[in-house]
């Protein structure tokens, strides 16, 4: 084949070539420089607590965060705040609190969750498991949720898995679909892998608790189906969950 | 075949000369490099391309004469490798064949083309015939004609279109040493009805047709390298499995629903294997079955996400995948049985690889700033596999995604968001002459070249 040889030759020639021209902006005979931030601006930390960490309806709870290498701390909801510092909050539901440290060193982030307990839960035993729709289920069994990018069922999240079990080994004859659910920022396909891993974190950590993983069934819904479609941190929290329905 | 010519010798002495500046990239120190006003060679082939002469006095002619006229001069504008002359700036003529053609008018100013494209369009009886030249305008030529193509079709304007892709094809052929990307065409997403379902374009965003209507979210379509199938993922009601639409039969064929979420089908270039990440161990990992599905191996075994496998094509013994192993997704590449895992990305977003025909390069979409409270800003880079480098094709327009390679390595096409909406775009490969395909009529997303 006579273009053979010189087809291969100008394809391999024009992409090497796309990519020398557009890879370099300005004479520099010395290669670039690695992108790692200047050894001078160490990476910010940042923790933050709630205590007590569950409050009836009326209580109030005490936030306390420090940070570390941080030149702009906020807490989403609360604004900017001092790197370090104490607030009494009263939430009226269960709030997540998303402390926020940038410095030149990068950004860190950590989260508190202050769990308003319902003045009286329905004891769950009373209801019979022909009475359970949706959303009796649903009332019940609390969807927990995650911190970005993560599938670790956070230390906060123990209380609704040790609850959700409970309310599950009372009804033995339910069947669950786990969904596992991310927000809006990350790219299609990896969040649906995300997903699946918080659906089976979530599966995981309610068969630790005593609930039969042949009654749990799995179902990545990555960024597809969203529970909230604003661009803010209040917001992309409620979608990084894994939600518990009846599998029917 | 055409006999040799000064013009010839210039094209190739052009990509000798950006062969021999490429050779850093294999790993030796870059060369001083100005980026010039051209990119793909400080001389582009100067063509024209004639308005066709309408050669009988059908009452369809006029519309199927302009949609002729404006795919071949969009397919040659797109083709990157030349400089075409507006088409205020062509003479006033529609030469219908080489004795009509007076070449001086077209090597003059303004025109000042080295080549021209013209020919005559004659519909009759509900056909449709082309015949389509390519001039050399060099004067003293012994032989100046390149080509002297005859297409018959029917007399409709997809018809018209489909002619001039394929004559803008031979042209390109001819001129570039590499068959076009004029014929191809585009997979993609689009939630026109509602719902996310399969798609089908020609490669310049005309002639879109549904494929699938499922009613649910289906997703990542990638054809076969025959043209034949194409695989996707869809939600059901036992979650996400792979499904196979045969675009011979126009329907869903069997596939085998294996348990467990199933993600992100790539197809091997010789059709014979689909790669695609599975999580019915819990845990999603990256697996390889042959084309009808059968024989399933699993190549990755670590905690956390694997997903968006491509072959290399040139090879298929070495697949780039994403994984959040440690973390935030980066861009890995590992030989086809799990081994020799090596990561190309250095932090930041990195995902949605798509390998280059040559085998050389990777297209991705990273943020390298991602991070809590630093909203996603994608943008789309190409990275040499060897030295690891990359350029940034894409700047400060929107979230893009899902790059994918033409099989003329010389495009590239994507997904871009802004203002909330996401549209397909295609661009050369070095990010100039970025073209929007899609217009509204809901999300259109995550677009695949066929192989040719």
């Amino acid at each position: 084949m006579k273009y053979s040889n010189r087809t291969s030759l100008v394809v391999a020639a024009s992409l090497a070539a796309l990519l020398t021209v557009a890879g370099c902006h300005k004479k520099n005979s010395a290669p670039p420089p690695p992108p790692a931030p200047p050894a001078s601006a160490p990476a910010p930390m940042a923790t933050i607590a709630a205590e007590p960490s569950t409050i009836a309806p009326g209580g109030s709870s005490t936030l306390t965060w420090k940070t570390t290498d941080a030149t702009n701390v906020s807490i989403v909801g609360l604004g900017q705040v001092a790197s370090a510092g104490t607030q009494t909050v009263s939430p009226t539901q269960t709030t997540s609190y998303h402390l926020i440290a940038q410095g030149d060193g990068g950004t860190a982030d950590a989260t508190a969750t202050v769990t308003v307990a319902s003045a009286a839960p329905p004891p769950p035993s009373n209801i019979g498991e022909s009475n359970i729709d949706e959303n009796a289920f649903e009332g019940a069994v609390k969807p927990v949720f995650f911190d970005y990018d993560s599938y670790d069922v956070r230390p906060d999240a123990q209380s609704t898995i040790q609850a959700n079990a409970n309310f599950l080994n009372q009804h033995p004859g339910l069947k669950v679909v786990v969904g596992g659910y991310c927000d809006d920022r990350g790219s299609t396909e990896y969040n649906l892998a995300l997903g699946e891993n918080r659906a089976n974190a979530a599966k995981q950590a309610l068969a630790a608790a005593g609930v039969s993983p042949d009654r749990l069934r799995t179902v990545s819904y990555g960024k597809e189906k969203q529970f909230c479609t604003e661009q803010n941190e209040a917001c992309w929290q409620q979608n990084r969950r894994a939600q518990f329905t009846l599998d029917q | 075949m055409i006999a040799s010519s000064p013009r010839k010798f210039t094209v190739l002495r052009i990509f000798l000369f950006l062969a021999f500046l490429a050779v850093p990239l294999a790993g030796v120190r870059a060369q001083d490099w100005v980026r010039t006003g051209t990119n793909l060679g400080v001389s582009k082939i100067r063509i024209a391309a004639a308005d066709f002469k309408a050669a009988s006095a059908d009452p369809q002619t006029g519309g199927l004469k302009s949609a002729f006229d404006q795919t071949l001069y969009n397919d040659l504008r797109y083709a990157g490798i030349f400089d075409v002359v507006s088409k205020s700036m062509i003479p006033n003529a529609t030469p219908g064949s080489p004795q009509e053609i007076k070449m001086a008018d077209w090597s003059a100013t303004p025109a000042n083309a080295n080549y021209v494209a013209f020919g005559a369009l004659t519909p009759s009886g509900g056909r449709l015939a082309v015949q389509g030249y390519l001039y050399n305008t060099t004067q003293g030529q012994q032989n100046p004609q390149v080509l002297g193509k005859q297409y018959n079709g029917e007399a409709t304007v997809d018809s018209a279109r489909t002619i001039a892709h394929r004559f803008a094809d031979e042209i390109i052929q001819q001129l570039g040493g590499i068959a076009g990307i004029a014929e191809t065409k585009i997979y993609f997403v689009s939630s026109r009805t509602g719902n996310k379902e399969i798609s089908v374009m020609d490669y310049d965003g005309m002639n879109e047709r549904q494929l699938t209507h499922l009613g649910t979210v289906s997703l990542s379509p990638h054809v076969s390298p025959d043209n034949s199938r194409v695989a996707f993922a869809s939600l059901g009601k036992n979650g996400w499995s792979l499904r196979m639409f045969s675009l011979d039969l126009g329907r869903l064929t069997a596939f085998p629903a294996w348990g467990g979420m199933t993600l992100s089908p790539a197809w091997s270039s010789d059709g014979a294997k689909l790669a695609f990440s599975s999580g019915r161990t819990g845990d999603p990992e990256i697996y390889v079955s042959d084309a009808l599905g059968n024989g399933e191996r699993r190549l990755t075994a670590f905690r956390g996400p694997d997903v968006s496998p491509v072959w290399n094509p040139k090879t298929n013994s070495q697949l780039a995948w994403v994984s959040g192993r440690t973390k935030l997704p980066q861009i890995y590449i590992m030989d086809s049985d799990g081994a020799n895992i090596s990561r190309m990305t250095d932090g930041g977003y990195a995902i949605s690889p798509s390998w280059s025909p040559s085998g050389q390069f990777l297209t991705f979409a990273w943020d390298r700033k991602y991070g809590p409270g630093a909203p996603g800003g994608y943008d789309i880079y190409v990275m040499d596999i060897a030295s690891k480098r990359w350029t940034q094709l894409t700047h400060d327009s929107g979230a893009n995604d899902f790059p994918s390679w033409s099989p003329d390595s010389r495009h590239i096409v994507f997904q871009r968001e802004q203002n909330g909406h996401t549209e397909i775009w295609m661009m050369l490969a070095d990010g100039t002459d970025q073209q929007q395909l899609t217009h509204g009529g809901g999300s259109n997303t995550m677009p695949n070249w066929s192989w040719k």
